[in-house]
């Protein structure tokens, strides 16, 4: 596909760098030329200096032709105003990052009446993932399918849990519940087990489950799934702000942390159940003042990556807590997963993330049968939803007697909207929608999944 | 330096040089030529000297600018080598340095040859020489690229970059492979329309492809003893037509395809090539219209002489070393002019002329209001201070090697006039210069210690300098 982004900061530069690994036709827009020239060095794209919104400089990156416009400035108005352009001369779909709380609650307003295809909000939507975790701590990662009906949470394998050693059949058929281990990471090494493979202490496990069953299985297996009951939050940024009101709404009692003596009155109005310290995030004292000793979860998001891992390394220390630490610079993600500060959110990522879900759905429904396509365990495996539509080579045969191809697992079947975990008799039909997890790339079409005779 | 990655790049120029060499093999096949034998010992050669470089795939792909200059800089070297073993195993000739002038004249374009006599090659040598303009035109790893799809980041564009003429290669569509591609498919088009239009005019097949092969690359390769003055009128206009698009910048074309008409005319290099076209046909023309029988051979004898020099091609319609000073001296001017960026001419390019001209009337500027600030367009678009730069550096070195060549080819006791204009037509990949080697007489009157100055300078003409120069750096051979 030919697409258009505007903006080279880091969600702009994450964006290109995976787009270009998809092989799309890719113009990148910045009005600083030194990031224009740094970026076309790096990948194959095609830089184009000037601002966004003007439309000779859009015409020249050739938007008529373009599939999708992606508006990542500093700016809410200026990639609005950007898609608003965009739109006037093309057929593409454009996408804006909008941020300011402001817009916030307008945002299905501004989206209808311009004639947007997705507002992005960076902030929000890091705090929704955020929220997700303090839901589920057990989960160092939670995504979700079909419009959330089925879920795929990541966790470490502790010792307490009796289950290092078991074959996954025989985990199965001890727990006797609806989920599917689909996924292991061990040692920076990817798995697709299948029902023989043995697990390890201290394996990072994936299971795909509806959140009912999950819940059930966590309980099964000794892992506490209530949601946390409590959060201490240190920084009341915009991320801190959309956090607490999320929270809020879930009945968590959040305390939240924040030095500007301003900000911090500004936060007290407009969130009255949240107790609002005003005080220094990094000091010690103050942090068990507050009760991190006995805090079920402790968010860190200053603005500094340093001081949140500093912080979250305190935490993990002097309390039992959920610890969910943002980094925001993506460069040594290494370094920082290899510190095992539980769970760690890059909110550029996250943004970047969604978009690439949205381009990948568009480029799937032009030249396959891809519902929708998410990159897990660390990118390295794939997990695709597919519309069966008619009857096939898959259709009406029992799951056990199909030849799957090797690091494949048909992970759960929905049909007419009830998600459940497919056993070796049970068939694909027409009309369900079928997820498969797989290290295979370039899946088009659901009978990919057999093996080539 | 990521020697590995280099290594496995040359390895396929190898294997691509050997498929290169089918073609000529095809020409022996035609005329029964026993010379066929040596193109395909030469390819089985090559074939296996890629195979041995391709066997070890490079475990780390990562390509910076330095990668790319030195593969671009080995990548010639090596195929300027293969290319010249045919013309020893034929026997056309005996000196080994003959042969790899030869060879490094035609994949440059430069088309000077050490031959007294071109009509006694066989068909198939005939063909080669000539195909290897073709192949040196638009470059051999602008040709890998557009047909290798390279995955992932970048950074091969660093081997367009240092293959490709002009002061900032950029491209034309978001990749490297389609802008490859494309700027091959015109080419392609291109020549093919010429070698109709050659056909129509009742030319020989062989020769409307040797010469379209000429043209296309800028090369300049004649078939004929007397270049290109036995051919009909129709035949030189059309080959001057065809010499002067091919010096245009591609960027035009690709415009033009895109029906972007007005930026295409707009293009402030192409224009101002024309005018210098046009006004030097008008001067010569007038100066030498008493030679020639009527005033249109006088224009059409001044169009073929000034675009054959100026977009570096070198093909002669008539000995320009009988002309006056006047015309003859434009013509030199004219060497170092050369063709548009983005071309398959050499030279220093009109883009590059036309930014330091801009330079100049910058500085006069600024001696008449010292505090004012002012910024250099070209084609509505600021230029960069590292542009400028990079073009200032270039002209210091290209009149550093300059000088340094004319110096060292004087030791053969010529007149100035030969060494300077052999030299001048070396480094900017013409072809016939004046006086000893002028459109009539070859390079073989030089020593070898003096052809291997012009091989390198027609090497660094061609790859614009600075790839050739970081050879000689010792720090690119050391891998910290």
């Amino acid at each position: 596909m030919k697409i258009i982004i505007i903006g080279c900061g880091k969600v702009g530069s994450t964006l290109a760098e995976e787009l270009c690994e998809e092989d799309h036709e890719l113009t990148v827009i910045d009005t600083n030329p030194q990031k224009i020239q740094q970026l076309s060095e790096s990948l194959d794209v095609m830089g184009s200096c000037g601002n966004g919104s003007s439309i000779q400089v859009l015409s020249e990156a050739g938007v008529e032709e373009a599939d999708i416009l992606i508006a990542v400035t500093g700016s809410d108005e200026l990639n609005l105003l950007c898609c608003l352009i965009a739109k006037k001369v093309s057929q593409c779909h454009t996408i804006a990052r909008v941020r300011n709380p402001i817009y916030h609650k307008e945002v299905h307003f501004i989206k209808k009446s311009l004639g947007i295809s997705m507002i992005i909000n960076p902030e929000f939507a890091a705090a929704m993932e955020i929220s997700r975790l303090l839901r589920f701590p057990s989960a160092i990662k939670l995504d979700t399918f079909s419009k959330g009906r089925a879920e795929l949470l990541k966790f470490k394998l502790l010792p307490e849990f009796k289950l290092g050693g078991m074959k996954v059949a025989d985990i199965m058929e001890k727990l006797r519940c609806d989920v599917l281990i689909c996924g292991v990471e061990r040692g920076g090494q990817v798995f697709i087990p299948s029902g023989d493979f043995v697990l390890e202490d201290q394996d990072l496990v994936s299971v795909i489950a509806s959140p009912k069953n999950s819940n059930l299985f966590f309980k099964k297996i000794g892992i506490h799934t209530h949601q946390v009951k409590n959060a201490l939050i240190v920084g009341g940024g915009t991320l801190g702000f959309y956090l607490a009101v999320i929270l809020s709404d879930m009945r968590i009692k959040v305390s939240l942390i924040e030095k500007k003596r301003e900000r911090c009155e500004e936060l007290s109005e407009l969130l009255p159940t949240v107790t609002v310290v005003c005080g220094d995030g990094t000091d010690k004292k103050l942090l068990m003042e507050e009760g991190l000793a006995h805090a079920e979860s402790f968010v860190t998001l200053t603005n500094m990556d340093e001081e949140n891992i500093l912080l979250s390394l305190f935490a993990k220390k002097v309390s039992q807590a959920k610890i969910v630490t943002k980094v925001n610079r993506i460069a040594f993600d290494d370094i920082v997963d290899g510190l095992d500060l539980g769970s760690v959110i890059h909110p550029k990522y996250i943004t970047a993330d969604y978009i690439l879900q949205y381009v990948r759905a568009m480029g799937n429904s032009i030249g396959s049968n891809v519902e929708t396509l998410y990159h897990i365990l660390d990118g390295r495996a794939e997990a695709l939803e597919f519309a069966v539509r008619e009857k096939s080579s898959v259709t009406g045969v029992p799951l056990s007697e199909l030849r799957l191809k090797d690091n494949l697992l048909i992970a759960c079947i929905n049909r007419n909207g009830v998600v459940h975990i497919p056993r070796g008799q049970d068939a694909i039909q027409p009309g369900d929608t079928v997820i498969v997890v797989t290290t295979v790339r370039g899946l088009n079409d659901l009978t990919d999944i057999l093996k080539v005779r | 330096m990521n020697f590995s990655i280099v290594k496995y790049i040359i390895g396929y120029v190898l294997a691509f040089e050997a498929a290169f060499m089918a073609l000529p093999c095809i020409v022996a096949v035609v005329y029964q030529e026993r010379e066929g034998w040596s193109f395909v010992i030469t390819a089985a050669l090559c074939l296996l000297l890629g195979f041995l470089l391709l066997r070890r795939k490079p475990e780390n792909r990562v390509f910076y600018i330095k990668e790319g200059f030195v593969t671009v800089a080995l990548s010639w070297i090596v195929l300027s080598v293969m290319g010249s073993i045919p013309f020893l195993l034929t026997g056309s000739m005996t000196n080994p340095v003959d042969a790899l002038f030869e060879t490094v004249s035609g994949f440059t374009t430069t088309g000077a040859s050490i031959l007294s006599d071109v009509e006694a090659l066989s068909r198939s040598v005939m063909f080669w020489r000539s195909f290897t303009h073709w192949i040196g035109g638009m470059g051999v790893l602008v040709f890998l690229l557009s047909l290798l799809h390279v995955k992932g980041d970048g950074s091969h564009i660093n081997l367009m970059r240092a293959e490709s003429p002009g002061p900032s290669v950029s491209k034309l569509v978001p990749t490297v492979q389609s802008t490859a591609k494309i700027l091959y498919i015109i080419y392609i088009a291109m020549t093919l329309l010429e070698i109709g239009l050659l056909l129509l005019g009742k030319m020989p097949l062989f020769d409307a492809l040797t010469i379209s092969f000429g043209t296309a690359g800028t090369g300049g390769f004649g078939i004929k003893n007397d270049s290109m003055a036995g051919y009909s009128v129709y035949l030189q206009v059309v080959v001057t037509i065809f010499m002067i698009l091919f010096g245009v910048n591609f960027s035009a074309y690709f415009l033009l395809l895109r029906k972007k008409f007005k930026q295409a005319f707009s293009m402030e290099e192409v224009r101002c090539y024309f005018l210098i076209i046009l006004v030097s046909i008008a001067a010569i023309s007038i100066s030498v219209k008493d030679m020639y029988a009527s005033f249109g051979e006088a224009v059409q004898q001044a169009a073929f002489q000034v675009g054959s020099i100026i977009t570096t091609t070198g093909y002669a319609s008539t000995d320009f070393n009988l002309w006056p000073e006047v015309p003859q001296t434009i013509l030199v001017l004219l060497m170092f002019v050369g063709a548009c960026a983005g071309s398959t001419g050499g030279g220093i390019k009109v883009s590059r002329l036309v930014i330091l001209v801009k330079t100049i009337k910058k500085e006069l500027h600024t001696l008449l209001h010292p505090r004012s600030l002012k910024k250099l367009k070209m084609d509505g678009h600021t230029l960069e201070h590292e542009t400028v730069r990079a073009t200032n550096v270039f002209l210091i070195a290209y009149v550093l090697i300059f000088s340094f060549s004319v110096l060292l080819v004087g030791f053969d006791g010529h007149d100035l006039v030969t060494n300077f204009t052999a030299v001048a037509s070396a480094l900017n990949n013409i072809g016939p210069g004046l006086s000893l080697v002028g459109p009539i007489e070859n390079f073989g009157l030089f020593s070898n210690g003096a052809k291997l100055v012009l091989i390198f300078d027609m090497l660094a003409g061609r790859l614009e300098i600075f790839p050739l120069l970081l050879l000689f750096v010792r720090d690119t051979w050391k891998k910290f």
